[in-house]
């Protein structure tokens, strides 16, 4: 259990400086520690395979390309955008009310009917792919569709400028 | 876990880390003495007898340069990004199965640090994670050339990491296990993987060309076009990590495609040598000959270094995305065809 809090104190501590670091490049860079935090979580949970999947994904694909976006923008102070102070006050507001709606339907939920796992080994790499294309099914693969989906829009826009110099 | 097991197993820690350092160490001096057979020269030939204390003074004179951090360099940045190079590169032999289990008075020891049941995706973990110690240290050294070299090895890992990922699927369809020590076990003998998977092994192969920042794909340190790559502004032992982590990864990967698809520490005949010898003998018989197969497929790099030029960069990008994705999807289509007739006609 003080692993957990450990991880978890880590996790909160890594993630405020992802937003309150100053240098966006640094900021990318505590957001990789997160996930890697995020993925001892899932180590203590016993789920390895989502564990190791957060890990490729996460931290090994989704965020090099983060870090690579950001390496091409030029991070200059004074290309820095400036937003006026009324959008300042307006974005403070609006996270405030986002975190009363949160407390709130956390505090209906309670923490006072945990969730019990039939199956501790659930999380292995044999059951979840058992569970996942017996029962899950058809949620699975339209969720598959949908990033194909995702990704054909994505050359379509990436292509589409093209056309009227061809023709 | 029992003591005589912990004590194995930090041993086996400590010669696996010493074994990867001394082959990348000697690595670089075989580099050498390969780029001269093939270019009809001699090597290097004045240290020690044949040259062979060349590593030794190589890596002095990396420990005693002068060590340059750039005024304009993120100092701390700068210093991580050849740490966990070598961090990422060092940490990925765990899950590699060395041997068969050997005993010793009694007990049975498995010549393996960890065997996780996601061994091969903890592989590619540690691969995908390794293109942050380039990025990071390109970043930080805040110099054009550098940071160019840092995102061309972001984009060409992310790439290629596709291709090697469906090629690797292709394998886990007939293995049906995770487990790297499983996939050793289940190529006993003769059955080795590549037999069944030779277009998967060839696409696993130019991936880990890519992945390993090898000639042909070597553009992040492109010397004609970025002065030194991400490791420009890099000097002393700094840039010596940066080098030796290319070494390390080669060896890693050399012994991740010898245990996928060549076999891991099998041979033929390895149960009569455990009949007409010992089981240990056997053994230890198939830990050297893993490491003939580690060593060929590290000699297999160099050859390709000094054979094949470097590609154009948009020539690397048209080869992983055209030419190895499609050909990996079909692979994976033909495999999973091919064992489903197999399987009905009775094989």
């Amino acid at each position: 259990m003080s692993t957990f809090y450990f991880i978890a104190f880590l996790s909160i501590f890594f993630s405020i400086l992802v937003i309150s670091a100053k240098n966006p490049v640094h900021s990318i860079l505590y957001l990789i520690l997160t996930f890697f935090t995020f993925t001892i979580h899932y180590i203590l949970l016993n789920a390895q395979f989502l564990a190791i999947v957060n890990f490729i994904v996460y931290m090994g694909a989704i965020l090099v390309l983060f870090l690579y976006t950001l390496m091409l923008i030029n991070l200059n102070k004074e290309s820095e955008p400036v937003k006026p102070f009324m959008v300042k006050i307006a974005g403070v507001f609006g996270g405030g009310i986002l975190a009363v709606a949160v407390a709130s339907s956390l505090k209906l939920i309670g923490a006072s009917n945990p969730v019990l796992l039939q199956n501790p080994d659930l999380g292995l790499v044999k059951n979840l792919g058992k569970v996942l294309f017996n029962e899950f099914l058809l949620p699975f693969e339209i969720s598959s569709v949908l990033l194909l989906s995702a990704m054909v829009g994505a050359v379509l826009l990436a292509t589409k400028e093209k056309e009227p110099k061809a023709a | 876990m029992e003591t005589a097991d912990l004590i194995f197993r930090i041993v086996l820690i400590v010669v696996i880390f010493a074994i990867s350092l001394v082959v990348a160490m000697y690595s670089t001096y075989a580099e050498r003495k390969v780029a001269a057979f093939f270019q009809d020269r001699v090597g290097p030939n004045r240290a020690g007898p044949w040259g062979i204390l060349q590593p030794l003074a190589d890596g002095g004179k990396m420990f005693l340069k002068e060590e340059i951090i750039p005024t304009n360099a993120t100092g701390f940045l700068f210093i991580v990004g050849p740490s966990l190079a070598i961090l990422t590169a060092c940490i990925g032999s765990a899950v590699i199965p060395w041997g068969s289990a050997i005993q010793i008075g009694g007990r049975t020891f498995d010549l393996q640090v960890t065997d996780i049941n996601v061994g091969v995706l903890y592989i590619f973990g540690v691969v995908s994670l390794g293109v942050y110690g380039i990025m990071i240290g390109g970043w930080a050294s805040n110099n054009k050339y550098s940071l160019l070299g840092a995102i061309r090895a972001a984009s060409q890992n992310i790439s290629y990491e596709i291709s090697m990922g469906l090629s690797i699927i292709a394998l886990l369809m007939l293995t049906g296990t995770l487990s790297l020590k499983e996939i050793a076990e289940q190529q006993h003998g003769f059955h080795w993987n590549v037999w069944r998977q030779p277009l998967g092994f060839i696409l696993f192969l130019v991936c880990a060309f890519a992945e390993t920042n090898r000639s042909p794909f070597d553009l992040p340190e492109c010397e004609t076009e970025l002065v030194g790559g991400y490791h420009t502004e890099y000097s002393s032992m700094k840039l010596g990590f940066y080098l030796f982590a290319e070494y390390i990864n080669m060896f890693i990967s050399s012994a991740v495609m010898a245990t996928l698809y060549w076999g891991g520490y099998n041979y033929p005949f390895m149960d009569d040598m455990a009949v007409w010898f010992s089981p240990n003998t056997a053994a230890i018989v198939g830990v050297v000959i893993l490491f003939g197969k580690i060593f060929f497929s590290i000699f297999f790099f160099m050859w390709v270094r000094w054979t094949i030029p470097r590609f154009r960069y948009d020539q690397l990008m048209d080869l992983g995305w055209k030419i190895l994705i499609p050909l990996a999807i079909a692979n994976i289509v033909l495999t999973g065809v091919g064992s489903t007739l197999l399987t009905h006609f009775g094989y």
